[in-house]
Order: structure tokens, then sequence, then C-alpha cells
């Protein structure tokens, strides 16, 4: 992580700046009345910074979302490609898929494709270690683990 | 008392319109100032010199009214700005500011001191002068840094900490220089600064001490009964501080210090309009006791002064930049944004107003802080471009030279 210097501005709030990988700088200055401000540093006058722009509680708010959700979606899969040797993926049966209509049981997926079913998500709700008697509707999404070969072969026996 | 409603009468009318005029002509002016992009402060003092003594209109029957406005207005200017820190930021202040704190003290109410007494004014007087000089104006000095982009530089930290230093200098010297106004004996003099200092820690303590609890306190009312209650707590602790001849203003300061957190921030937002108001009062009432004719016979030194100061305060704020090894540009914007003197100049001059040598004290801080209010401003939107030009006029020099050689 980069070091973030924090300045106290008497009168005005905090100003947090560091320095980017690509090496530019850029800090953060937080009004006292919870404005913020994104400035970057001039490279002729590392002193100066022009203001990129100035946010309220609620842009702050709508950009730290923006920037937060993208970082754990990159970390999530990530670790979604690689669970020390394990893979771990989720599949939507769409109308049409294979798999809706059957129990996991009929499917006998585990011994056919080697990757399990760990959970499903129905409505949004999550259903944790569905039994073999578990019946497909269209929508549900299906958790699996397994190797990464498994994990695709049980992909394409769900959703053909 | 005279029963106002009962009185309803045309000495009530007339006092409507007169405040009702002065007022509305402030709200023009202050409209012209945000055109021009500068503080309306230079543009109240110069509508007092119109309206006041010896200009074309004189208030007639609410001078009484508008000045304990004024006094209000002072209470309020020191109040807003004792909110504006917090101890964190006074404790951050304090640590680093000192050195420049006394650069700034040495140079710039220096020059006052020593302007005053070349004037052959009392050494009270020329001690006044010496703090319209020393001061710069938070309130310009804020709205100038928003105002062009330069809350996130570098060199604005030092700036803003050598305000904390100046403000909280003035925590001490405006209680002791109100005690020596008040004089006396030199035993008695000397009595009633020493109150003034116990008065002034004791409240200073009790804040720090207090504060929290008392802030915790108030902010339990919704809006209303915080905004009473904390104007009546000003007016009560000013009026206090007053009664022990401790400058009223150093109370409010106080005051403001003491609240913190979320009241802090509440009591900002609903005490602004107000001190608003009220300052505005203040600085058009300051000029009305001028006569414009006094003002134009201090012109030349107010102009000297303006020029001599401003030196010291790029020297201070090139100084205080440096310690904070922000590059040569930045040392003189942090310099150059110092020259403006405002609200605290003028609180300053207003006490000597009876003194011997008060009119031409009066005038001499009036056409000082017209002049370093507006050209200020100029001067530290001007001072990239100026540096560049030197230092291209250097290396320039420097190459010409080493051609010739």
């Amino acid at each position: 992580m980069t070091e973030v210097q924090e300045t106290i501005l008497p009168g005005v709030g905090v100003r947090h700046d560091f320095t980017t990988t690509e090496g530019r700088n850029m800090g953060v200055v937080v009004h006292h009345d919870g404005r913020r401000e994104i400035v970057m540093y001039k490279d002729d006058d590392p002193d100066a910074c022009s203001s990129i722009v100035s946010l309220n509680p609620t842009d702050t708010q709508t950009l730290g979302e923006i920037l937060g959700v993208s970082v754990v979606a990159e970390v999530v899969s990530e670790v979604r490609q690689e669970l020390a040797g394990f893979s771990l993926d989720w599949v939507e049966l769409g109308d049409a898929a294979p798999g809706v209509g059957g129990t996991i049981g009929e499917g006998e997926y585990r011994s056919k494709t080697g990757a399990s079913i760990i959970a499903v998500i129905r409505n949004a709700r999550p259903l944790p270690s569905p039994g073999p008697d578990f019946t497909f509707f269209a929508g549900d999404i299906a958790i699996i683990v397994g190797s990464k070969d498994e994990v695709q072969q049980l992909r394409t026996t769900l959703c053909g | 008392m005279v029963p106002v409603l009962a009185a309803g009468s045309a000495e009530t009318a007339l006092a409507f319109i007169e405040v009702g005029a002065l007022i509305f002509g402030l709200g023009m002016l202050a409209r012209l100032a945000g055109r021009l992009g500068i503080t309306a402060v230079p543009l109240y003092l110069i509508a007092g010199l119109v309206f006041g003594e010896g200009g074309i209109v004189t208030l007639d029957v609410s001078e009484d009214f508008v000045s304990l406005a004024a006094e209000i207005g002072v209470l309020l200017l020191l109040f807003a700005l004792g909110l504006e820190y917090s101890d964190v930021e006074l404790r951050e202040g304090l640590r680093t500011g000192i050195p420049p704190g006394l650069v700034d003290m040495f140079s710039s109410a220096g020059i006052g001191l020593a302007l005053g007494l070349l004037l052959g004014w009392s050494p009270l007087a020329a001690t006044l002068l010496a703090g319209v000089t020393w001061v710069s104006s938070s309130g310009v000095i804020s709205k100038v840094l928003a105002d062009l982009g330069r809350v996130g530089n570098r060199e604005t930290k030092s700036v803003l900490n050598l305000l904390v230093i100046e403000d909280l200098a003035m925590a001490i010297y405006l209680p002791v220089v109100a005690a020596v106004i008040v004089g006396g004996t030199l035993t008695e003099t000397l009595g009633s600064v020493a109150i003034a200092l116990v008065v002034v820690t004791v409240i200073l303590l009790a804040a720090l001490r207090f504060g929290r609890g008392l802030s915790d306190q108030l902010g339990r009312g919704n809006d209303e009964t915080l905004l009473l209650a904390v104007f009546g707590l000003v007016l009560l602790v000013a009026g206090i501080a007053q009664s022990f001849d401790v400058s009223g203003a150093i109370g409010a300061f106080l005051v403001g210090l003491a609240l913190s957190g979320r009241t802090e921030e509440r009591v900002l937002v609903l005490v602004s309009p107000l001190r608003d108001l009220f300052a505005a009062t203040f600085f058009v009432f300051f000029t009305f006791q001028i006569d414009p004719r006094d003002l134009i016979g201090m012109l030349g030194w107010a102009v000297l002064l303006a020029f001599l100061t401003a030196a010291a305060k790029i020297l201070t704020g090139w100084y205080a930049a440096r310690r904070m090894e922000v590059g040569t540009r930045g040392r003189y914007r942090a310099g150059t944004v110092l020259i403006a003197r405002g609200e605290f100049s003028i609180v300053i001059a207003a006490l000597g107003v009876d003194l011997a040598d008060g009119p031409e004290l009066g005038a001499l801080a009036a056409a000082y802080v017209l002049i370093t209010a507006v050209l200020g401003p100029i001067a530290t939107r001007y001072s990239d471009p100026m540096v560049g030009w030197f230092q291209r006029r250097g290396s320039k020099t420097e190459l010409a030279s080493a051609t010739v050689s």
C-alpha cells in the first residue's frame, strides 16, 4: 500500500497526499464541512496544485462506491481463479439449460464431472449445501468447486 | 426605558428607514464586491466614510442602535474565528508555527510601532498601530486561498499555521492593550494587566477543560435553542470579560474555541448570517467616526506603511514556507497572500478611538486596510508570473554574463 501523508490545515480540514504508481502526486483535501477536493500537483511546481473536482458528501459516497466495488470485484475474480489449485465459480442456469427441472441426484453431477455444487442462489437468497433431491429452476445460480477442468465440465453439463 | 412599540412614532419610523437604507446599501456593496471578486470589507469602510461624520449623510436617531450592533459585530467576528479552530489544530499550529510567528511579530508589528513613534504618537497609540500592521486578515486570506484553488497547495499549511499563531497572539495582545488603555497610575495599570491575563487564562482553561461537555449539552437542542443559547453565551462571557476591563472580543473568541465537534459545525452555520450582518455594521460604523479629510491626509503614510509591511509579510511567508521545504514560487505565494489586512486591524484600531492620537490612528488604519485588503489579493494572484519573470530574467542575465566572459 502506498504511503499517504496526512497534513492538518487549521480552519480548513485535512489534506491527504500520495504519489501514484505512475509517479504523479495527487491529494485529497477533506474540508470541515464534509466537502472533498481532489487535486493534482503540477510537474513544474510540485507545491502548487490544480483542483480536479470538488465533491459534496453524497458525491464522495458515489465515487467511493464506484472505486471500492471495482477493487472488490477484481480481488474476487482473482480469488475465484486460483484457490490453491481449486476453482470456484458460479454458473447461472438459463431457461434452456439442461440442468433445469432435474434434481442434483438425477444429474449425478459429482460422479460424472468431479466438481461439487456447494450452494445455490435462488431469488438472491443463498441455499447452502443442496441435497441430492434439490431441483433446479431456471434463474438459479449454482456455486461450484473443483479443479479447473472439473468446474469447466460441470458448467457445460449444467448449462449446455 | 422607553417602550419601543408604544412609542410607535415618527422616530421609530425614521430609525427603520435609516437602518434599512444603510443595510440595504451594504447589501448592494457586498454584491458589487462579489462581482469584482474582492472582499466586501474595503467597500464597507468607504461606505462609512461617505455616510459618517464629515461625509454626505449622517445618521440621526439610529446611531445608538448601530453602535451597539457594531459592538456585537466585533464579538461575532471573533467568536466565529474561535470556532474555526479545533484544539488539535491549535496545538498543531503552535508546534510548528512559533519561529515564523516571531519573525512576523518583529517585522510586521515592528514597522507599525516604528512608524507610530515616528509620527510622534504616544507609545500606546504606536502599540495599537503595531497591532494593526501585525495581523493578516484570516477572512480575506481564506477566501483568496479558496478562490485561487490553493487550499491543497503545500505552502498553504504554513500560511494557516501562521494565522493560528497570530490569532493566539491576539488573545494576549488585545486584553493587555485594552487594560493599558483604561490606564491610571503605573500600579493600577499593572494591576489591570495582571487581572486581564488571569481572566483570559481562566476562560481559556475552562474552555479547554469543559468545552466538550458544554458542546454536548448545547448540542442536544434544536437549531433555535442552540442559536439562542450560544448567542446569549457569547454576549454573557464578553460582558463579564469587559467588566474586568478585558476585551470582550477575546471572551467571545475563547467561547468559540471551547465549542467543538458536531455542535461547532452547526453553530458556525447558524451564526454565520448573524456575523455577516453585524460585522458589516461594525466596519461601516468604524469609518463613520472618521473624517474623510483626515483619511486623505494620512494616505501617504498609509501607502508607505502598506509597502513596507507587504515586504515584511513576504519575508515572513517566504521563511515559513521554506521551513516546510516549499520551493521558490510557493514561498512567494505564501508571502504575498499574507499581505491582506482586514477585520482584526480594524478591531484593534477601534480600541484607540478615545486616545489623543485616536482620530489619526483610525484614519491611518482605515486607509491602510483599504489598500492592503484590495491590493494584497491582487499581488498574490500575480505572484507566480512575477516570480517566473524574475527567474527568467535572472537566468538570462546569467547567460549573458556567461557568454561575455
